[in-house]
């Protein structure tokens, strides 16, 4: 019932709504993965940024979408909370005080195990507006606990203009999301790391010059 | 409420224009099936490309149907999209984000302004002087007061630009539709009509002739794909056309209709390769990917832009009692 409200939620309210004030432009989406599990990992600057990734799949995918956010800024408890486990269909994950012995990653390993599209932030958090911080480990971690899910680096350019962190006025412009090769395991998680990395890089090139100072 | 009004004039000239045009899309459309079987490779996006002019052609046409208010709202939505495409795509700063809220504002108080021509009879004096005058004066002011200088001037030329082209001059359009039916022989919507049909005609006459003759390039650094006997071909087919048509859509007299015939599509080119130096400028090919097989609105409506407002003041001036 939940599943169905959200399907239909995000194709005629959210998807029509976010075509109109970021204009969803995607090149490569014929490379983004028909099943699960995968796993999506994108550049991150905006909230704005897990919408244009939603988005980016037909709608019979959505039940299986589930962007990977941080436990303290989205599971705080109350409405939050459940509208960004049941709608936006979160996997919450622990940042920063987790103790040793637990696995912060458990969630997103089951969810995988269940055949399901996982959509990761390397980064970690949104970062200044427009520009690509140091990658974290836990996506290495991941494909290495499921080596049959590629990893699909993509691109996205423009969010962080719309709504940076810490804004408070949400201000349309079009949106770029370049989808590249999908990654296989390497066995090294930080080579792995790196060469994403590397990927997502090299895709800004296909989308239009962002002048932006 | 407003249905009764604006179908009492769906007048002959303006249905025969609708089976006109549902006559190049069908005929388009089996070109779309058969072109590419016969050159296989070639052709590739003109299915695209239908499809795309099949769903623009039913949002048009059924505005105007649907009478002036339907068509205010659709050509609003067009002037936002296509002014955020440029605002994306224009170099901007950190601090301007608000200043672009602003001129999205813009277009609501631009197209109000049509809607306000019921409450008070200034409104289309009000239209003519406020962006060109009153959207610069407030932009110009509030990025000063933002306070960022280096980069200001650009960023102020950039953002009025903007709206002026994509806002203002695209709103001319649906104020056509504020003529009343009785000063016109198509009724204001036969006008718009008009309008539309001899531009997207230019644009696809001028890709006829230049497939065709073309040699010469006439602008080969913004535009290298443009040639003199596309440009003056095309120019000379709509002129031809807009004559022989005028009497049908508009109240011109046959002098007026020749010099319109003359200048309309000639606006429409200097529209088409002005937002072609943009592109080149900003470096992209197309302003987005929203229209399928065409790219950006600012695309598609690159020569309405000039040629719409020139339409409406050489119509107002020669023919037009009510602007």
């Amino acid at each position: 019932m939940l599943q169905t409200i959200r399907r239909y939620g995000l194709m005629l309210v959210v998807r029509p709504l976010a075509r109109l004030l970021f204009g969803l432009d995607v090149i490569g989406k014929e490379k983004l993965p028909a099943k699960g599990p995968a796993i999506i990992a994108a550049n991150h600057n905006s909230h704005v940024d897990t919408i244009v990734l939603l988005c980016l799949f037909p709608s019979k995918l959505l039940p299986i979408v589930r962007p990977v956010a941080a436990a303290d800024h989205f599971d705080k408890g109350g409405f939050g909370s459940w509208f960004s486990r049941n709608v936006i269909g979160i996997i919450p994950i622990k940042r920063g005080k987790a103790s040793r012995s637990e696995d912060v990653l458990a969630g997103a390993k089951e969810a995988l195990s269940r055949g399901e599209i996982l959509v990761v932030f390397p980064e970690g958090s949104r970062g200044a507006p427009e520009e690509m911080a140091r990658f974290k480990t836990g996506v290495a971690r991941l494909v290495e606990f499921c080596p049959g899910a590629p990893v699909t680096p993509v691109y996205l350019q423009g969010a962080g203009r719309s709504l940076p962190k810490d804004a408070k006025l949400l201000v349309p412009f079009n949106t770029t999301a370049v989808v590249g090769d999908p990654l296989t395991w390497s066995g090294s998680p930080h080579g792995f790391i790196d060469e994403l990395r590397a990927r997502i890089e090299a895709l800004k090139t296909q989308a239009p010059p962002l002048k932006w100072s | 409420m407003f249905s009764d009004v604006s179908l009492a004039v769906i007048s002959g000239p303006l249905l025969f224009g609708f089976a006109g045009v549902l006559a190049l899309l069908i005929l388009g459309t089996i070109a779309a099936f058969i072109l590419p079987t016969m050159q296989p490779g070639k052709w590739t996006d003109l299915g695209p490309r239908m499809r795309s002019w099949w769903v623009m052609a039913a949002l048009v046409g059924g505005a105007l149907l649907a009478g002036w208010q339907a068509t205010a709202i659709l050509f609003a939505f067009i002037s936002f999209l296509a002014l955020k495409e440029y605002l994306t795509l224009a170099p901007t700063r950190k601090e301007d984000r608000l200043i672009v809220l602003l001129a999205y504002l813009s277009v609501f108080l631009n197209y109000g302004l049509i809607f306000a021509d019921s409450l008070f009879d200034d409104s289309y004096q009000i239209y003519l002087v406020f962006t060109p005058v009153y959207v610069f004066l407030i932009a110009a002011a509030a990025m000063a007061w933002i306070g960022r200088t280096d980069g200001y001037l650009a960023t102020v030329g950039i953002v009025h630009w903007g709206t002026v082209v994509c806002v203002y001059n695209i709103g001319y359009i649906a104020f056509l539709m504020r003529v009343p039916d009785s000063e016109t022989p198509a009724g204001a919507a036969g006008l718009v009509f008009f309008l539309i049909f001899i531009t997207q005609l230019n644009d696809v006459a001028q890709y006829c002739w230049g497939k065709a003759f073309g040699r010469t390039k006439i602008t080969p650094k913004v535009s290298p794909n443009k040639t003199w006997e596309g440009a003056i071909g095309g120019w000379l087919t709509s002129a031809i056309v807009f004559y022989f048509l005028a009497p049908s859509f508009t109240p011109l007299a046959p002098v007026h209709a020749a010099i319109m015939g003359l200048v309309v599509p000639m606006a429409g080119f200097f529209g088409d390769i002005t937002m072609s130096a943009v592109k080149r400028d900003i470096g992209v090919k197309d302003t987005s990917h929203l229209i399928p097989g065409h790219g950006g609105v600012l695309d598609r409506l690159d020569s309405l832009t000039f040629a719409a407002p020139i339409y409406f003041h050489l119509l107002a001036y020669f023919a037009i009692e009510r602007f």
